[in-house]
């Protein structure tokens, strides 16, 4: 599950989930979900990527950003996300992402997202659900 | 916090906590009574912003804040930081990821009643001509090598490619190419994102407008700058793209180890920072330098490809039309103001504020120094832009700065619940505005009733006597991505 939530000059983007890892997966979908309608993107191809940092949030800050440069180095959108997490020394963090290569006609691209942010940026666990979000540059 | 009045339309930040210097805010009781409720509501303020940048090592004599002041990302935007050159750091948040940012405006020969006749065809001509909006590409195709040059010499790289003329140079800040450029210090991904973006005007609050003259306000002045009531001027608004954004995303991580190694404090994590004279220092600002090129040539060639629409849709000659001045938002620049009556070298940080320059100022054409710079400030679609012009209070005053545009009231989530872009389109149209856009839903948010009144900033700088009301004018196109 995700959500955009207000902000004055940009968007905030969160997603949750049972744990870190789908609670990122989900803040990764609602990202491309301010650029392209999610139902519209198929996922014919995949890029893997894999960041570290040495917290949470910047781990966060860190996927987000490796995913719009490759989206942007390549032309193309994402709409599904596998991510593995592991903390040894750092944190690590795996994602194969899958999409397609942009076709304006079928996919009316929305809104560029130029960057995520470290404003409002939390990754926190409440009641046993994950939270992770921060407010993306458009 | 509590601001103190010192003058009309001038606000002091009293010195408190860590900050070194005061702040200093331009603004009417308006503007004051916003930022006071956005501190109340908790969260983002952009006068904690404006202390928080008052801390950094190095700051001289106040950290400066404009009419159009709001949250950003670390430092507010419309914020002006000048830096002591040898003891004071160089941040991230004073240049955020869209760096030179910036308007391009160009004076056609055409007069209003010329182009309404043939208004949809160039509407159509412009549309499909500019590439604009997320996926666009640019017919200008570069590789590594190539990229290298944009970035060391800006306008001129693509000058010299056929896009556009010499003539237009002498009217861009830094005549099109700043020195000083180390495109060694911009990583490859940067460049790659580049390679099919140059003359791309991307998305968001990014547009180009034909507009009209609809008022002139100081006769003198718009002689002086080739401008008359009811001609027809080009105008638009786009930045660095990719290659930009790449600079930002990288030197967050790499500034941040910078701050760690020399035990600088920073109160945000989006002001993290470098002594300027540090390796690391230099390393940033010889980016920042390579981002602002490739925004001058950026804009060049959409002056170009504007250009060509206009010769084909009404057959004038592309030398017809001509530059009047291009200006940048989100730069860092070394220069020269007087502080406490000596003059001294700075790195002034614009952050969504423009460089307004008095009279006299070798830095700016020749043919407009009796008058001050031109600085163009971008309204909204459905309402208008201004040029207006520097003043020598804003060299004592200002680090010669001012505004750069209205500033969002409302929040992109909120606009779109409240329009849509096909009937906000309509409605542009029955008042004479035709639209033109990728996408609906970015125009929606877009919408000029999510924007601050233009006119209440305008007004603040002009009464405050910074920079001073030349023309107002008005859209009849708008492309947007």
């Amino acid at each position: 599950m995700f959500e955009l939530f207000e902000h004055e000059a940009d968007i905030g983007i969160r997603g949750f989930g049972r744990s870190m890892e789908e609670a990122f997966r989900n803040a990764a979908k609602a990202m491309f979900s301010v650029m392209v309608d999610l139902e519209d993107v198929q996922t014919v191809e995949q890029r893997t990527i894999k960041v570290s940092a040495a917290d949470a949030e910047a781990l966060l800050v860190e996927f987000l950003n490796s995913l719009l440069s490759i989206a942007s180095m390549e032309n193309m959108l994402f709409s599904e996300f596998k991510v593995k997490i592991e903390k040894n020394s750092e944190y690590v963090l795996e994602c194969v992402a899958k999409g397609e290569k942009i076709n304006l006609k079928r996919h009316r691209p929305k809104i560029e997202v130029k960057a995520a942010t470290y404003s409002q940026l939390a990754v926190s666990k409440r009641n046993n659900r994950w939270v992770a979000q921060c407010i993306v540059d458009v | 916090m509590q601001l103190k009045k010192i003058a009309d339309y001038v606000w002091e930040l009293p010195k408190q906590g860590k900050m070194l210097v005061p702040g200093r805010i331009y603004g009417d009781e308006k503007t004051v009574e916003h930022l006071y409720m956005e501190e109340q509501r908790g969260g983002w303020s952009a006068i904690k912003q404006l202390a928080n940048v008052a801390s950094l090592p190095g700051i001289q004599k106040y950290a400066l804040a404009l009419a159009d002041i709001h949250p950003g990302y670390g430092s507010p935007i419309g914020g002006v930081f000048a830096m002591d050159y040898e003891e004071g750091v160089i941040t991230f948040g004073g240049v955020g990821f869209d760096i030179n940012c910036g308007v391009r405006t160009m004076k056609t020969p055409l007069k209003l009643e010329e182009v309404e006749k043939i208004k949809e065809k160039l509407a159509e001509e412009l549309f499909r001509k500019v590439p604009a909006g997320l996926g666009s590409t640019g017919e200008l195709k570069l590789n590594l090598e190539e990229i290298d040059e944009v970035l060391a010499k800006g306008a001129h790289y693509v000058v010299e490619h056929g896009y556009g003329f010499k003539e237009d140079l002498e009217y861009i800040e830094e005549k099109g190419r700043i020195e000083g450029a180390l495109p060694e210090a911009v990583s490859i991904r940067a460049k790659q994102r580049q390679f099919k973006q140059i003359g791309t005007l991307g998305s968001g609050n990014h547009y180009l407008e034909v507009q009209y003259v609809e008022q002139i306000f100081d006769e003198e002045a718009a002689k002086n700058y080739g401008i008359e009531k009811e001609q027809i001027l080009i105008s638009f608004h786009c930045g660095s793209r990719g290659l930009g954004h790449q600079i930002g995303m990288d030197y967050l991580k790499e500034l941040d180890a910078a701050r760690k190694k020399y035990n600088i404090e920073i109160p945000d994590r989006e002001l993290v920072c470098a002594p300027i004279q540090s390796e690391e220092g230099q390393r940033y600002f010889g980016a920042v330098k390579a981002g602002i090129n490739c925004a001058f040539a950026n804009r060049q060639v959409i002056a170009h490809l504007a250009r060509e629409a206009f010769c084909e849709v009404i057959g004038i000659a592309a030398k017809e039309i001509k530059t009047l001045y291009e200006v940048g938002h989100n730069t860092a620049k070394e220069e020269r103001h007087k502080i406490n009556g000596e003059v001294k070298r700075l790195l002034v940080q614009r952050k969504g504020s423009t460089r307004g320059f008095g009279p006299h100022q070798e830095e700016i054409p020749e043919e407009y120094r009796k008058i001050g710079q031109p600085v163009l400030v971008g309204g909204t679609m459905g309402t208008y832009s201004y040029i207006l012009r520097g003043t020598e209070k804003a060299m004592e005053e200002t680090f010669g700065s001012t505004i750069h545009g209205a500033g969002r009231r409302m929040s992109r989530v909120r606009a779109l619940k409240q329009w849509r872009g096909e009937i906000l389109a309509k409605e542009l149209r029955s008042k004479g505005i035709i639209v033109k856009a990728h996408s609906w839903r970015g125009l929606a948010e877009e919408a000029p009733g999510a924007y601050k009144d233009i006119d209440e900033v305008v007004n603040v700088m002009h009464n405050a006597g910074i920079t001073l009301k030349v023309a107002r004018v008005r859209p009849i196109i708008c492309v947007k991505g």
